[in-house]
Formats: C-alpha cells, structure tokens, sequence
C-alpha cells in the first residue's frame, strides 16, 4: 500500500506537504501549464495589498552561490482583481490557495483579510510580515515582537480562515516569534523568509540589483532555516511550514524531520517547474524504503544524538 | 503547446569565436514545438552553479537528413559565468532544456516586406523566422551589424534562403562601418507602398532606436527583449519590461510570458 502523505496543519488536511512558496509561483495559475495544482499540497500566491503595486526597477534578482538575491518590491494585482480574477481559476484547477497577505499598516493586513475571507477557495492566510524588499509594512511588525503579536491577533480576530505568519529569519531568535504568533492565536508559522543581502559588481562598483539589498534564497539558506525550524519546533506547539533551499526530498525530509509539518518550495521551483512530482516520488520511496505507513510521523522525528564519526 | 523540460544531450558545441559558440541539442520534442521567436531555459544538468537556468532564443530548429526534427541549437555568447560554462561543453554532456516559452513573432505575408533587424547576439531569434517568411515567400531582408568582421555569422544560411543580406561592423572590417540603424533607416526612406514590418533583436540601445525610426515612418515593428530571468514561466517577475497600451499608464509586464515578443510602439524607453 502506497505510504500515507497527508498532513494537518490546524484544521486543515492537505494530500501532501508540498506547498508552493509566495513570490515564486506568480498567482499559480502560470504553472497550469506545467503541474497539474490539484496535486500540490497547497499553493500560496505572490503578496497581496489592497492596492496594484509596481514594484522595484529591474535589474529584480541576481545569482550568488547555490542561491539567488531578489529584490521584486512586491508587485502585484491586489486583494480585489485577485479574487475576481485568479481565485476562480484556482479553484476551478482544484489548488488549496493560501493567500500572502500584505500590509502597510495593521488595519491594512485587517482589511485585505477581511476581503478574502468573504471570497470562496481561500484556504488560508499567510501573513506576510517579512518581506526584506519594502520600506514600509512587512518586515517593521516582523522585526517586533509586540508588532508581531498585535498583527496577528487583529487578523485572528478578522477572520475565520486559518491564519499563518511567515517570519523573517534577519532577527536574533525566531523562536520568540513563533511563540508570540502561537499567543496571538496563530494556527501555524511558516519560516523562514529570505535572508537580507546584497551583491556588488566589482567591475562597475554598482549593487548587482537595483534595489542595492534584497532577499537570499536557494541552497545556500537551507541549514540555517532548518536549524531555525528546530529552534522553533521545541518552543511552539503549532505546527511549522518550513522552507529555504529545498531541491529534493531528501531536503523537504530534512525539514520534516527538524519538526516541520509542511514544507514550501520557491526558487527549485524557478530551476524546476516539475520539481513537485520528483519531490513526491522521492518522499514515497524514502518512506517505503523505511517502512513508515504515514509520512507524519517524521514530523519532529529528528534524533539528537551525536553518532560516532565513521570516515567512509 | 505547453512547454516540455528536457535532459537534453549536446550534439555539437561548434564555437564560431572566441565568445560565440552554436550549441547543438538532442531535444526532439522541443524543435517540434518551437515557434519562431520562442525562446528555452538552459542550464548544464544536475549542477548548483549555475544555479537558475538563463533564456536564449531558440536559434535553430534541427533535423536529420529525412527532415525529421531531432534538436534545437542556441546562440550563445560568453558574457558571464553561466554562458562561459555553456561556451566549454563539449558534445555527450547533457542540458537541461525547458522550452518552448514565449510568445513568437508573427510573420508577415506579401507584399509587406519583412525586415528583421539584428545586432551582435540578437541574430539568434532571426534564423528560425527566416525559414518561416522564406517558406511563404515574404520578401525578406536581414539588417545585422556587428562589432568586427567575424562576428557576423551564417551569412550562409540566409542567402540560401533568399533573403538579402545588410551588413555593418562597428570597425568597418565588413559590410557598412557603423550602426545597423543607419542601413535601416535609409530602406525606410525608399519604401514602397507596400510597407514593411520590422524584426529586431539585440542590445538595447539599437531596439529602442528601431522601434523609434519604425514609428517615425509608421511602420509597424516586433522586438525581441532580453531581461535578467529567474524562471522563464511568469513565476518570479523578475523579467518585468514597462508597456504601455494607447493611453494607458505605462505597466510593468512580464517579458517570459508576455513577449519576448512585443509590439514596438507599446514599449517605454526608459
């Protein structure tokens, strides 16, 4: 019998826990053509305020080692086109739509889920609370643990959709964060966001994108959020989407094990627009090679001990 | 067609300089799909680094001698990390291919002359183009300008099309020295009736000036834009290009999947 690879998250039961990640799927109706999104755990759209936003100039993202820099600026269509032009379409593709909510101010993060919970197929809310790239809104209510706590209480009290803030790892202990979403009622956490960084061309002494700083993703992150995922796995009891750098099984496994119960995928998806079907295949060997009927009891299934060196 | 991702074998890596080189691909399913103007995700397979894969236009369709398609070929120009990677693969060493992406150009029929305009690199999306106008006997005419002599490539290949060849080199060492406007914008003065419509591809400061001079004598153009790309299929919008429709305010659209094509005259300058 095939291996169970369900997974709760709250209320909430997805086929899988391969969720794509925000700012790396468009509205997810792009990838139509390519993934069939009934199939994905879950699909979380780019950022949404009330307003269209234009975001940053090109040049947007730049290549690093075994990652990438973005600095996008969050554009996007807004709450309102969005629910009236691509939530259709997702639900009609059968995708479990997490929707990134996006705000300047509290009110604003209040208002956007306010219309999204009037909307049908809203499976969730990511509350984004991290995103490197904006002056304003974001990253200021997830750099602050009151901020953080008083976000997400506004919004817990706005809807009945369950409600997910993603944290931003440029912070000295994400834990607290996650523990000051658990108190303000969030039903999980997803980590980590991109890491701020920037590159410079040597050459012409210019940023390599025009924002001059921005967001590190890929790879390169990976250990540090699964680290940050263990961290908070020992200090919350709701459940954690983890994600940074996750190519293949082994590494959606990886953080599965550090104690997350689903994990997103962003820029492998940019590398790999099939990489979801490999990625579930992978987990479906991994568990039938280790005989583990259902893949939820990997969550947190990570052993501590230190093992004896063996120089292969 | 939706797009196919393909481990694709390199058939031949046949470098035509120091910086050219035309990287021949076992990517049958690909060449099949490809429509003139389109444009694949290339990487070297099962590497970190380069991490993301690069866009290049598709440059060739290719068959075998019964004229069945076995691969596409890419143009491909050292500018980088990535392209110096994909400049030393020698044949056996397998891509990986995502492709075909974008939206083509649109071909023009007779009597409307077909002008395609090209600089450097920009030949690249010219070739399959020129098949398709030679296929339906559109008068077609090739402006290319270089930086030398023996950077100008599969000159060849398009007069056995057909097709008239307008050559310029910024160093004079072949065709007319100087800029390949300068040949386009005399054509245009001495056009028919009949019209033309103009194709460019290639750095930016020559698209803008194409575009420009079409408009000036109202000809309708289709440039081919290259941006910094993260996925090649609307995900990442970090290829966004500004456009502006008739009186609207100018928006910033994804070139992956809104061009590389686009209309001319809809795109701001900046």
């Amino acid at each position: 019998m095939a291996p169970d690879l369900s997974v709760k998250l709250g209320a909430l039961t997805l086929p899988n826990p391969l969720i794509a990640a925000s700012g790396c799927f468009g509205y997810g109706v792009e990838y139509e053509q390519v993934v069939d999104l009934s199939l994905l755990g879950g699909v979380v759209s780019k950022g949404l305020f009330m307003k269209e936003r234009q975001g940053h100039p090109p040049p947007r993202i730049v290549e690093t080692p075994a990652g990438m820099i973005n600095a996008i600026g969050l554009q996007g269509i807004g709450v309102h086109r969005f629910v009236k032009e691509k939530l259709p379409l997702l639900r009609k593709a059968g995708a479990r739509t997490f929707v990134n909510v996006c705000g300047t101010t509290l009110d604003e993060y209040v208002e956007v889920t306010k219309v999204l919970s009037q909307a049908e197929g809203v499976a969730a809310i990511e509350l984004n609370i991290s995103c490197p790239n904006i002056k304003e809104g974001g990253i200021q209510f997830g750099c602050s643990l009151n901020g953080t706590f008083d976000v997400v209480s506004a919004v817990r009290k706005a809807t009945h959709l369950p409600v997910i803030p993603k944290l931003t790892p440029n912070v000295t202990d994400v834990a607290s964060f996650a523990r000051a979403s658990e108190e303000a009622g969030a039903d999980a956490v997803s980590l980590v966001n991109t890491f701020l960084a920037m590159a410079i061309d040597v050459e012409t002494r210019r940023p390599k994108i025009s924002n001059v700083m921005g967001g590190l993703s890929g790879p390169a992150i990976r250990p540090i959020a699964v680290r940050m995922v263990w961290e908070c796995y020992q200090l919350v009891k709701i459940p954690i989407i983890g994600m940074g750098g996750i190519t293949d099984a082994r590494d959606a496994i990886e953080y599965m094990l550090a104690g997350a119960t689903a994990v997103q995928i962003g820029t492998q998806n940019f590398v790999d627009p099939f990489v979801w079907s490999k990625v579930l295949d992978g987990i479906t060997d991994y568990l039938t090679r280790h005989k583990i009927e259902k893949l939820s009891e990997l969550i947190g299934a990570f052993d501590p001990t230190p093992t004896k060196t063996v120089h292969a | 067609m939706p797009p196919v991702d393909v481990d694709a074998t390199v058939i031949a890596n046949a470098r035509l300089s120091r910086d050219y080189s035309v990287l021949s691909l076992a990517a049958p399913e690909v060449g099949r799909r490809t429509q003139p103007g389109q444009f694949v995700m290339v990487k070297p397979a099962g590497v970190t680094d380069p991490l993301l894969r690069r866009p290049f236009s598709v440059f060739e369709v290719l068959r075998n001698g019964t004229g069945d398609i076995t691969g596409v070929s890419i143009l491909n120009k050292r500018a980088g990390r990535s392209t110096r990677k994909l400049y030393e693969l020698e044949p056996g060493d397998v891509v990986s291919c995502l492709g075909p992406l974008g939206l083509p150009f649109t071909p023009v029929l007779a009597p409307t002359e077909a002008w395609m305009v090209a600089g450097g690199v920009g030949l690249a999306p010219f070739a399959t183009l020129a098949e398709a106008l030679a296929a339906s006997r559109t008068p077609t005419t090739l402006f290319y300008g270089a930086r030398t002599a023996d950077e100008l490539f599969y000159l060849d290949f398009f007069s056995a099309l057909g097709i008239t060849i307008v050559l310029t080199t910024e160093d004079g060492s072949g065709g007319m020295k100087g800029r390949v406007t300068v040949p386009l914008e005399a054509a245009l003065k001495s056009l028919g009736p009949a019209g033309a419509m103009v194709y460019a591809c290639g750095p930016e400061p020559m698209l803008e000036a194409v575009a420009k001079l079409a408009a000036r004598y109202n000809q309708p153009s289709q440039v081919s834009v290259e941006r910094v790309m993260g996925c090649g299929l609307g995900g990442c919008y970090s290829c966004v290009v500004p456009v502006k429709h008739g009186d609207e305010e100018a928006n910033l659209v994804r070139s992956c999947i809104s061009g590389p094509v686009f209309d001319g005259a809809e795109l701001v300058w900046e």
